[in-house]
């Protein structure tokens, strides 16, 4: 972040940036307020262009369950706005700032999509991704485009509002940004199933998923994760979101489904609030400063196995969110933990992404897979095609491009 | 009526060699070349536009596909995927210079994996072939184009197909996790799978709904969710179609998202009355069906919320199903509609825009304007909740000169679709149908910026290379 930080005011002023420095070739560094400026390789810029100035909901309409918003407005602000209208944003995007450090300014929506980070609701209800409707966004020669639009079923054209959405800006900067967005529930409750292994809390998620109870959140926390949120002992939790009515039924329902698993308890509205919360900003891990922190994404079935696969390489700390498909893990800084992580990825047929380690680190491995050569050539491609002189992020993904 | 490129007389002077070479690859038995075996695959759902194609390989593999790709590409040749051949807006029409190669026998469900909710299919499995490989587990696959019966997968990925549900549960888009692509260069690649993120670019968002534009997708994993307790509709007749569309918008409002949010206007009523005697209330302007899910206490829970919402509506009729027989006599003429306005008519145009929920009256207003101006009955079907507007354009085909106004009728409306805030197509895709159109929705920078991730797919422009994008400029660099 030494880079000198243009902010224009409006779109028409970061199309010009992006303009001029294409014209002269520079690249530069995108963000909104650089809160994720540690997640991903470190950008080799002289310069930077921040979307923070561009602010403001351009469109809410509770009744059309859809809400735009300029890229640079704080995500709390529209998570604000929802909940005066009794809505919410459906991925439940994280605020990653005690993990990844506090950056310039509060997160923006610009850059919850750009990096499509979701929250557990993902398990059920879908990624950040899933939910973009419509984006403006300036490409890499500095031309206003726009795909996608404000109703929740298009198909027109190519939809290049997803292929930005996770872009993490190497394709063009998003400067508007319109979201589907779902009434908020009325009550939330959490069933717990209290020390459970991995491989037994999994089958209880998978359950959980599997049942007719609409479950949104499918998290296990082993034990000295759960004793960070306070809980006494490992804690499997499914968390059911309702019309305050229907609550008791399907907890105790699901509860009769664990009768087997040795037995649950119900964790109220509050309570519920906090653990999901502090679950979705990644709170349980308990990351050191000096800590290297991982995603792994793989099929739920195959979150115990990662999870022990890691435990036994290295001192992981670790939890498991999106019924065992997504396991948060943090550890030292060091090759063998990377391969530790990669090699568990790779076994169970998934993915991972580095989220946090200081730049060198960063810079010197990988912080997703290499893709294979027939794919790396259509990445390649792509960026070309909306940025042919690489100058948006450049290195921000992967080496070189 | 619309223009087809002129084909390629150099490629139909080698029309045996390349016949040949694709035997070759993909095995004589699943290379078509007989006349008269290929006049099936001269059009699709939209059958007012005919070409007999060069060739048509139906391969059994995802090597024989890439074969196939490597070799057309290597010989400039153009290629036309196609599914079922079931889209609505021209997506699966050939070409006279171009080979037609179809996943219809690829249609092997290879896993079902209930712990991981997820079903990994070839590509010629049909869209209700899913769900019947896990319904006997309590579980389903989601989106439920009205044509599920027949469409198979890739053709469902093509056009990023929804159906009635998708309020609850999202489009192809949101239900699936990956696929095995080929790409006209005759690369197999893998994007997504069991996992829920993608470490990359977002391919599997970007493919989605690109109409065959990027390569030919030949497996296909997708999400399966456990089916609620149990669902039940309920019918609601109005007196005007903008009560009805502030009824929609106070469904919405009040936290209750129902499965199923599906509103006809008085000529589709009487249509479907006429054909499936569901008991549809013949004195309303307009008519809501909505559909809950939960247990049983849940349902009757809901049902008498939405109830208490229309009475503020001054509803002319409400019937609340109070089983799953009465829910299927609700459903029964909506979902027999299309079926219902071929017999009130020789031919009808089936269109496919979105608006703005908000904007129905709006819409039904200037619809019927232009009914009116064109002296052609409309009728209408709504996916209410999320917009997506089915105005079926009443014709007869023997007659050109009203062929020409229904097509200029239907242009007028999708136009209109965009004026509010819409798009042209919600579920069936853009094919030539609305080809010419697409510059009434994007500006040149926006088509040039997508016409050039297309090339990135595709150079020399082979694919599918006379849909989407207005034909003027297609093709040229």
């Amino acid at each position: 972040m030494s880079a000198e930080t243009i902010a224009p005011a409006d779109e028409a002023g970061i199309a010009a940036a992006i303009g001029a420095a294409h014209a002269a070739g520079t690249p530069l560094a995108v963000w909104g307020n650089a809160t994720k400026a540690a997640f991903g390789r470190p950008v080799q810029a002289a310069g930077a262009v921040s979307v923070r100035n561009l602010t403001g909901i351009t469109l809410y309409s509770p009744a059309e369950l859809v809400i735009a918003a300029r890229a640079g407005t704080p995500v709390a602000e529209i998570e604000a706005a929802l909940a005066a209208k009794g809505q919410h944003l459906i991925a439940e995007p994280p605020d990653l700032s005690a993990l990844m450090g506090p950056g310039e300014g509060p997160p923006t929506l610009g850059g919850a999509v750009a990096c499509n980070l979701s929250g557990p609701r993902r398990i059920a209800l879908g990624a950040m991704r899933d939910h973009v409707l419509g984006v403006r966004a300036v490409n890499g020669t500095g031309e206003v485009i726009t795909s996608g639009g404000r109703v929740l079923k298009n198909v027109t054209g190519l939809d290049l509002a997803k292929l930005l959405t996770g872009a993490r800006g190497t394709l063009a900067v998003l400067t508007e940004v319109t979201l589907k967005v779902l009434p908020a529930p009325e009550r939330t409750a959490t069933v717990m199933l209290r020390g459970l292994d991995p491989a037994r809390a999994v089958a209880a998620l998978s359950a959980g998923l599997g049942s007719p109870y609409g479950v949104t959140g499918a998290a296990h926390l082993p034990a000295a994760a759960a004793a960070r949120v306070g809980l006494p002992a490992a804690a499997t939790l499914l968390r059911i979101e309702e019309f305050a009515d229907f609550i008791p039924y399907r907890t105790g329902r699901l509860a009769e489904t664990f009768a087997a698993h040795g037995g649950s308890e119900v964790l109220d509205h509050e309570a519920s609030l906090a653990l999901w919360r502090a679950v979705r900003d990644a709170a349980p891990l308990g990351a050191a400063p000096e800590d290297a922190v991982w995603r792994v994404s793989v099929r739920p079935s195959a979150g115990a196995e990662v999870a022990e696969a890691l435990a036994r390489g290295f001192e992981a700390k670790l939890f498991l969110d999106w019924g065992g498909g997504l396991i948060w893990v943090a550890g030292p800084a060091t090759e063998a933990a990377h391969q530790a992580v990669t090699a568990a990825a790779r076994a169970a047929g998934g993915t991972f992404w580095l989220m946090r380690a200081d730049a060198g680190f960063r810079a010197a491995v990988g912080h997703l897979p290499e893709e294979p050569p027939p794919l790396a050539a259509l990445t390649r491609r792509v960026k070309a095609a909306f940025d042919p002189k690489g100058i948006l992020n450049p290195g921000r993904i992967f080496a070189g491009l | 009526m619309l223009a087809m490129p002129e084909p390629d007389p150099t490629v139909l002077a080698r029309r045996e060699s390349i016949v040949a070479a694709l035997r070759a690859r993909a095995g004589a038995a699943h290379v078509i070349a007989e006349p008269l075996r290929l006049k099936p695959y001269e059009t699709d759902g939209f059958t007012a536009y005919k070409r007999i194609p060069l060739a048509v390989v139906l391969p059994e593999t995802t090597a024989q596909v890439a074969a196939c790709l490597r070799y057309c590409h290597e010989q400039g040749i153009r290629v036309v995927p196609r599914a079922a051949g079931t889209s609505l807006s021209g997506g699966a029409l050939p070409l006279e210079d171009a080979v037609v190669i179809g996943v219809a026998r690829m249609n092997r469900i290879l896993e079902v994996s209930l712990e991981d909710r997820l079903a990994r299919v070839e590509a010629g499995v049909t869209n209700i072939g899913i769900t019947r490989a896990v319904e006997g587990e309590g579980f389903f696959y989601a989106p439920d184009p009205s044509s599920q019966l027949a469409c198979m997968i890739a053709g469902n990925v093509a056009m990023n197909s929804g159906g009635a549900h998708c309020l609850k549960y999202g489009v192809t888009a949101n239900n699936l996790l990956g696929v095995t692509m080929v790409t006209i260069e005759g690369d197999v690649i893998e994007l997504g799978g069991g996992h829920l993120d993608t470490p990359g670019y977002d391919w599997l968002g970007l493919i989605t709904g690109s109409e065959g534009q990027l390569g030919i997708v030949t497996e296909v994993t997708v999400r399966i969710l456990r089916a609620a307790e149990g669902a039940r509709a309920m019918l609601v007749g109005f007196g005007a179609t903008d009560v009805a569309g502030a009824a929609v918008a106070d469904i919405i409002a009040s936290g209750i998202i129902p499965v199923a949010l599906e509103f006809m206007d008085r000529p589709c009523i009487h249509a479907c009355e006429a054909f499936a005697h569901a008991g549809y209330p013949l004195d309303a302007e307009a008519l809501l069906i909505v559909e809950v899910e939960g247990s049983e206490a849940e349902q009757d829970a809901l049902l008498d919320r939405l109830k208490a919402i229309c009475a503020r509506h001054n509803p002319t009729t409400v019937r609340v199903a109070r089983n799953a027989e009465e829910s299927a006599a609700i459903w029964k003429g909506r979902k027999g509609a299309f079926g219902a306005v071929g017999r009130i008519s020789p031919d009808y145009l089936c269109m496919d825009g979105t608006i703005p929920p908000g904007s129905l009256p709006e819409a039904m207003r200037r619809i019927g304007t232009l009914s009116a101006n064109y002296g052609l009955q409309v009728a209408n079907v709504f996916h209410a909740g999320d917009g997506n507007l089915h105005p079926l354009i009443l014709f007869d085909a023997n007659d050109p000169e009203s062929f020409r106004r229904a097509e200029m009728l239907g242009a007028d409306i999708l136009r209109l679709c965009v004026e509010l805030g819409g798009c042209l197509t919600g579920e069936h895709g853009v094919g030539i149908e609305k080809r010419d159109l697409m510059t009434a929705q994007f500006n040149a920078t926006d088509l040039a910026q997508q016409k050039r991730v297309k090339r990135a797919f595709d150079p020399r422009w082979l694919l599918n290379p006379h849909k989407v994008f207005p034909l003027d400029t297609a093709g040229t660099a």
